[in-house]
């Protein structure tokens, strides 16, 4: 399928500012300047940029503990997600939320996840709005990890959007660790996207490091949904290019692993892709230099906001107050 | 005025918000016209407002109530149905990590106008995993609202309410409950949230009671006024957010209290309300606080047991007399 060259630069935008994101997040993570935790999306860029691609700010996305990814390619604010990894008053949650808390009402995010899997059931009930109150005009995108897909909640909400034939594309990023346990150990299946079959859905593997190939499949599944068809479990193959969480270095996995992982790192990929595509490099150049000034731009906005009053963690328990 | 039952009362919440509001949709297991819910509270209800608004579900109460709240988020508002309260366990995660944080954490941009409706209660001998009384479990969490009424009346002006906050609400009906018989005008009306009820006047000592212990303590009271002792009995109706100005008020005037609950003594919600009690009226005690709640058991099958184990008129009477 021919893709028009201002989508793969719309792509190759997207994945540049996940990673220079979560570079610099990961930077500043390190310099001891925020509290909590952070896990990277380092390595599955392709996955959130390539769905995404497919989606309007009408539609929805769930996302989970390594979320920065899906909530960037939805168009989250980098300014204000910085803000909020910073403890600021400018932050999307009022530094209430953090990293793992992320969300953007206003275009279609849900929100990410600190339980793992919790937002499987959620997409199920946005599926069911885009159902009965935009008659499936709209549709969802839920992401979640291999780890997750071994929770009762992917079972029952997967079951459930099936059996209704909601709009929903069920995202399994596997890259093959919960945490430190292989996927080996966790999961009889060898393709999770097998599992499709038990619940009556479309299951799809998609190649998580080839933005091309997860946006066309993210796009038949959009059609699919749209044409009240139901779901489709596209499971994404990638990997983790850092550990599970900011301190962990990882060991458990093999260094001939990681070394055939990082050769298909999915940006550097897709930069030779474009190129043989014959896409001038002083515009991928170019791009490169724009995002970098977006992110740089993130940084300072977070330095500068203002900390919040410390009494705000008192307000916003009920709605209404 | 017309007397309807408590399970009468609920449907007409029900499908009064149906009408009122489009976006409205039920989901639960076995709601629909096969079965009309376990305890018949939606009945009729799919066959008026048809199968895609009124909608039964496998059993998967995480899913439920999970997708109670994404649909929630994006534009729908639904009453959930769990078919017993002790199955709330199986959807634990999306009521207390997702529903009742959302509003918080991500820093007040969104709202989760959900009703997670369930029975609870030893009723019937169905023994211990669909017997118990669970709320105190709910009134813990922030960013909740726990409802238990007592009368058709509560009931109906309660559940309309519930469906109208912009909060999660967790309401509990006792299957005791769901035959009694009450006044309930034609005429539209709510009862608001947060507020608690005087059931009857009296002086001599109040029994703060909630759900079906309220009637027990109302039948109690009668036979102490044989005995010249006058009873108050104050329903909080709504357990989180507790009326602490109308407990510490009846206290106040009354100087004596016995907390009445069926859930399990330790942990309870009498736990909280003796709180409240110290908080706002210690100075007008003239007698600890005394609670009779259930055992510290679960809930037997067999009917003498199932009943020895949670309070009764006669454990109440003897409470307020050893307070008297």
């Amino acid at each position: 399928m021919q893709i028009p060259q201002e989508k793969h630069l719309e792509l190759y935008k997207k994945l540049l500012l996940i990673r220079y994101f979560e570079e610099k997040a990961y930077e500043v993570f390190g310099s001891g300047v925020i509290a909590g935790t952070l896990h990277t999306y380092l390595g599955q860029e392709a996955i959130a940029a390539g769905i995404v691609a497919n989606l309007t700010n009408d539609d929805f996305i769930t996302s989970t503990h390594r979320g920065h990814g899906h909530v960037l390619a939805k168009g989250a604010s980098p300014d204000r997600m910085m803000a909020e990894l910073f403890g600021k008053e400018t932050g999307y949650c009022k530094a209430r939320g953090g990293s793992m808390h992320i969300a953007d009402f206003k275009i279609g995010i849900l929100g990410a996840n600190g339980v793992v899997g919790g937002g499987i059931p959620i997409a199920t009930g946005a599926g069911l709005s885009c159902k009965l109150k935009y008659n499936n005009k709209r549709v969802v995108a839920c992401f979640f990890g291999d780890g997750a897909s071994n929770t009762g909640g992917f079972h029952e909400a997967i079951n459930l959007a099936g059996v209704w034939k909601l709009p929903v594309l069920f995202i399994c990023e596997n890259n093959l660790y919960a945490m430190g346990t292989s996927v080996k150990i966790a999961t009889a299946v060898d393709d999770i996207a097998k599992r499709a079959i038990g619940y009556g859905i479309a299951g799809v593997i998609a190649d998580g490091n080839d933005v091309i190939d997860v946006y066309l499949k993210g796009k038949a599944a959009v059609e699919r949904a749209k044409a009240g068809e139901g779901p489709t479990l596209i499971e994404c193959k990638t990997y983790r290019i850092k550990g599970h969480s900011k301190y962990d270095p990882a060991n458990y996995r093999p260094q001939s692993e990681v070394d055939e992982w990082l050769k298909r790192d999915p940006l550097k990929l897709y930069r030779e892709k474009l190129l043989n595509f014959k896409i001038q490099e002083n515009t991928l150049v170019s791009i490169e230099k724009e995002v970098m000034e977006t992110i740089d731009h993130a940084v300072e906005f977070a330095q500068e906001s203002p900390k919040g009053d410390v009494e705000i963690a008192l307000e916003d328990v009920y709605s209404g107050d | 005025m017309r007397q309807i039952k408590y399970v009468e009362a609920l449907n007409e919440a029900l499908r009064e918000e149906m009408i009122r509001d489009p976006d409205l949709v039920l989901i639960g297991e076995d709601i629909g016209k096969a079965w009309q819910g376990a305890f018949k509270v939606t009945k009729g209800l799919q066959e008026e407002f048809g199968s895609e608004r009124v909608r039964d579900t496998p059993i998967s109460e995480a899913a439920i109530v999970g997708c109670a709240v994404g649909a929630s988020l994006t534009g729908l508002r639904v009453v959930a149905e769990i078919m017993f309260g002790d199955l709330l366990s199986l959807a634990m995660d999306q009521i207390y990590n997702q529903a009742a944080k959302i509003h918080y954490m991500f820093g007040g941009q969104a709202s989760v106008p959900i009703v997670v409706r369930t029975n609870f209660g030893a009723a019937g001998n169905y023994g211990a995993h669909h017997s118990q009384s669970l709320e105190a479990w709910f009134a813990h969490v922030p960013g909740l609202i726990v409802i238990q009424p007592s009368t058709p009346y509560d009931a109906k002006g309660l559940l309309k309410s519930a469906i109208r906050d912009p909060n999660p609400v967790m309401f509990f009906e006792h299957k005791f409950l769901y035959n009694t018989s009450g006044e309930v005008p034609e005429a539209e009306y709510l009862v608001p949230i947060g507020e608690a009820d005087v059931k009857r006047e009296g002086n001599d000592v109040t029994i703060i009671a909630t759900s079906l212990m309220v009637l027990k303590a109302l039948r109690a009271s009668e036979d102490l006024a044989k005995e010249g002792i006058s009873v108050e009995v104050l329903d909080p109706r709504t357990i989180r957010p507790l009326d602490r100005k109308a407990i510490g008020n009846s206290v106040k005037k009354t100087g004596r209290v016995v907390i009445v609950h069926e859930a399990c003594a330790t942990g309870g919600v009498s736990g909280e309300i003796t709180k409240v009690i110290i908080e706002e009226a210690f100075d007008y005690l003239d007698a600890p606080p005394v609670t009779v709640a259930g055992a510290d058991t679960p809930i037997p099958v067999e009917p003498r047991m199932e009943q020895f184990v949670v309070p009764n008129e006669a454990r109440i009477i003897e409470a307020v007399k050893k307070i008297i």
